[in-house]
């Protein structure tokens, strides 16, 4: 479905993403765990078209689209949900879910859509007229999730949907996040830090150190590896 | 308070002092007096003193204040009356603001001098909304706003004396004029924010300026545009002794001739088409292009990720920002009926964006607050002469310390139930 394959990705002369490849297969969920700096929020959005590849492809159904504006590519039906929610906050939860339908809000579906948003997530339900900036930390993740369902993506793209979010929250979150794939039918591919929790989630993982693929497997699989459990598993400060 | 604070205090005070006589002393201490032949210089330093020491005091009472943290009672009922005009009343505030604007004409009270005075407030009222919809809606902080006033004011004087062209076919002309100008300035600007968009757009202005000072064959240069049309009332013009086979207005509606129609009746042309823009405002932040435009001045990166086009939400904001601008310059021709360059320098931009800052960015009431503010007290000092613009200063300082984000900072949402499509 999403297929990536030797992309490179440069902010000015430093170069974040060396080569990477990768696939993403319709109705799955894939994980790509990393540390910091390794290159996982640069490529969701060298995907996503707001920062651009300088060589390799990205082909989703067929078609490249790493030469694509944006908007182009979600209306084509890949969906971002970026690092740190990116919530407006000066506007409501509701006006929120609005601007995320934008490509099709004239659409016939769409008070269905943000039905479906508010089932999802009944905490927006009662919060609909608030401010998107009055939030908790992890309403503002609903609402970033929702707020990006609402372009009704085949592909959703997860940026660390556990930032800075209180643990009880996050199962939630991640319970959600198996919903939308498994009931909406929604491709997930899902980048996280918290590595434990991401290849639990994950049909497929991948693990990216310093902007190269560096290990691939299942997620279960993933969860025994040797290397993995030293370095993302047990904690940074114990090697 | 403690001893420690005073003398604190002081010291601040003291220090603002010095300012003050670096800033009096030149300004105020040396006055230049013309003499037989020559400029002489002639100090008074009596009065820079009286100032650094009113500025010391002053000062040394806000600190003291300050730092008992309370604020001067006056002060703070004043601004607590105007966060009290909230959601709920404000609706109720619009109404009885236009109801008063509609019967202001006919009040007892109301003569020649306030009716121009209304008549440009009005003006800077829908000039602030037009510029609220770039900068208050889109965040896109435009310091040329002048430029397509001017623009809008040109178009309708070359057209209509030109073509002969009545103020109803110049006047989406002159709109349509200054929307291009807006996209114009917009493409070379998408990639800007902040200070470097307000860089680029204060120089826009200025082009605009000086290209109307020097293109002499096309817009007469600093000599202007003389003779432009008067506005009729729907083909009734406002003339003594109309021409001949032509029903003057004051003849058609059997009135004694009086200069005042003519005022009164630009007076309500202006109220409408101030009203328009308000209308237009409110009914598009509710749709989707009005949502995007406050989407992006909340968060560029989020609105990309969401599919919202960048290129194409600015340059509709500029555009349509642009081109209630251009119909307040056919206004200001129509009115004037005469322009020159000197009307558009850098100072109106100043004025609009200082209502709209001041008003609370992308509050239309704000706008009107703001408005009434700025020019009414500019009017009320013009005995002042040149220190007016004292008082205008001041009360740009005085609204800045108590109502740091603008006389209505709070936001109103665009839906307020579920399926409730207003």
């Amino acid at each position: 479905m999403l297929k990536i394959s030797n992309v490179e990705t440069f902010y000015g002369k430093i170069q974040a993403l060396r080569g990477v490849d990768l696939d993403v297969n319709d109705g799955e969920i894939v994980s790509l765990i990393g540390s910091n700096g390794a290159g996982k929020s640069t490529l969701l959005m060298t995907i996503s078209g707001v920062n651009k590849a300088r060589k390799g492809n990205i082909v989703f159904n067929g078609e490249n689209i790493e030469n694509k504006a944006p908007h182009k590519i979600v209306d084509m039906g890949i969906c971002q949900v970026p690092e740190g929610r990116r919530i407006f906050s000066r506007l409501t939860v509701e006006e929120n879910l609005r601007l995320g339908a934008h490509a099709n809000e004239k659409g016939k579906h769409f008070e269905n859509d943000i039905k479906e948003v508010y089932d999802l997530f009944p905490v927006l339900s009662d919060r609909k007229t608030q401010r998107g900036g009055t939030l908790s930390g992890g309403e503002q993740q609903m609402l970033a999730i929702g707020r990006a369902l609402m372009s009704k993506p085949k592909v959703l793209l997860l940026d660390e949907p556990s930032l800075g979010i209180a643990p009880k929250l996050v199962n939630q979150i991640f319970i959600s996040i198996k919903n939308i794939n498994k009931e909406k039918n929604v491709t997930i591919f899902l980048v996280e830090q918290n590595a434990k929790k991401a290849l639990e989630l994950a049909d497929r993982a991948y693990v990216l150190v310093n902007g190269k693929v560096t290990i691939k497997g299942p997620g279960q699989e993933l969860l025994k590896n040797k290397d993995i459990q030293a370095a993302y598993l047990e904690g940074g400060a114990k090697n | 308070m403690e001893k420690k604070d005073i003398i604190q205090s002081f010291k601040d005070s003291l220090f603002t002092g010095l300012i003050a006589l670096a800033l009096f002393g030149p300004i105020v201490g040396l006055r230049t007096v013309s003499k037989g032949e020559g400029l002489f210089i002639t100090p008074q330093w009596g009065v820079v003193f009286l100032l650094v020491g009113l500025c010391i005091l002053g000062r040394f009472l806000i600190n003291i204040n300050s730092a008992r943290r309370t604020e001067f009672k006056i002060f703070s009922t004043l601004s607590s009356k105007f966060s009290s005009i909230t959601e709920d009343k404000a609706k109720h505030f619009a109404i009885t603001g236009i109801l008063f604007a509609v019967v202001f004409p006919f009040l007892p009270f109301t003569d020649r001098y306030f009716m121009d005075v209304a008549i440009m407030i009005l003006t800077y009222i829908m000039l602030g909304w037009g510029l609220n919809i770039v900068v208050g809606l889109a965040g896109l902080l435009d310091l040329g706003y002048v430029a397509f006033y001017a623009v809008g004011a040109y178009s309708y004087a070359l057209i209509a004396t030109t073509f002969g062209w009545s103020f109803w076919i110049c006047l989406p002309l002159a709109g349509v004029f200054a929307a291009f100008f807006g996209i114009l300035l917009g493409f070379p600007v998408l990639r800007l924010r902040g200070d470097y968009l307000a860089i680029v757009t204060l120089g826009f202005g200025e082009i605009i300026r000086i290209i109307l000072i020097n293109w002499y064959e096309v817009t007469n240069g600093p000599d202007g545009i003389t003779g432009i049309p008067r506005p009729s009332f729907f083909g009734l013009p406002f003339k003594r002794s109309p021409d001949e086979g032509e029903t003057s207005f004051h003849l058609f509606f059997n009135l004694e001739y009086s200069t005042m129609h003519r005022i009164i009746f630009l007076y309500y042309l202006i109220l409408v088409l101030a009203l328009i823009t308000n209308y237009f405002t409110l009914k598009i932040r509710k749709l989707p292009v009005g949502r995007a435009w406050e989407a992006l001045r909340e968060d560029e990166i989020a609105c990309k990720s969401l599919g919202v086009n960048p290129t194409n939400t600015k340059l509709t904001a500029f555009a349509i920002g642009a081109m209630f601008g251009g119909f307040a310059g056919s206004f200001f021709a129509t009115r004037q009926a005469f322009i020159s360059p000197e009307s558009f320098t850098f100072i109106e931009s100043a004025i609009i964006v200082a209502i709209v800052v001041l008003g609370g960015m992308g509050s239309q009431t704000g706008v009107v607050l703001a408005s009434i503010f700025l020019i009414g007290i500019t009017e009320m000092f013009r005995d002042l002469e040149q220190f007016r613009m004292i008082a205008f200063g001041g009360a740009m300082v005085l609204i800045m310390v108590f109502k740091p984000k603008g006389i209505l900072a709070n936001r109103k949402p665009t839906i307020l139930m579920h399926g409730d499509k207003k």
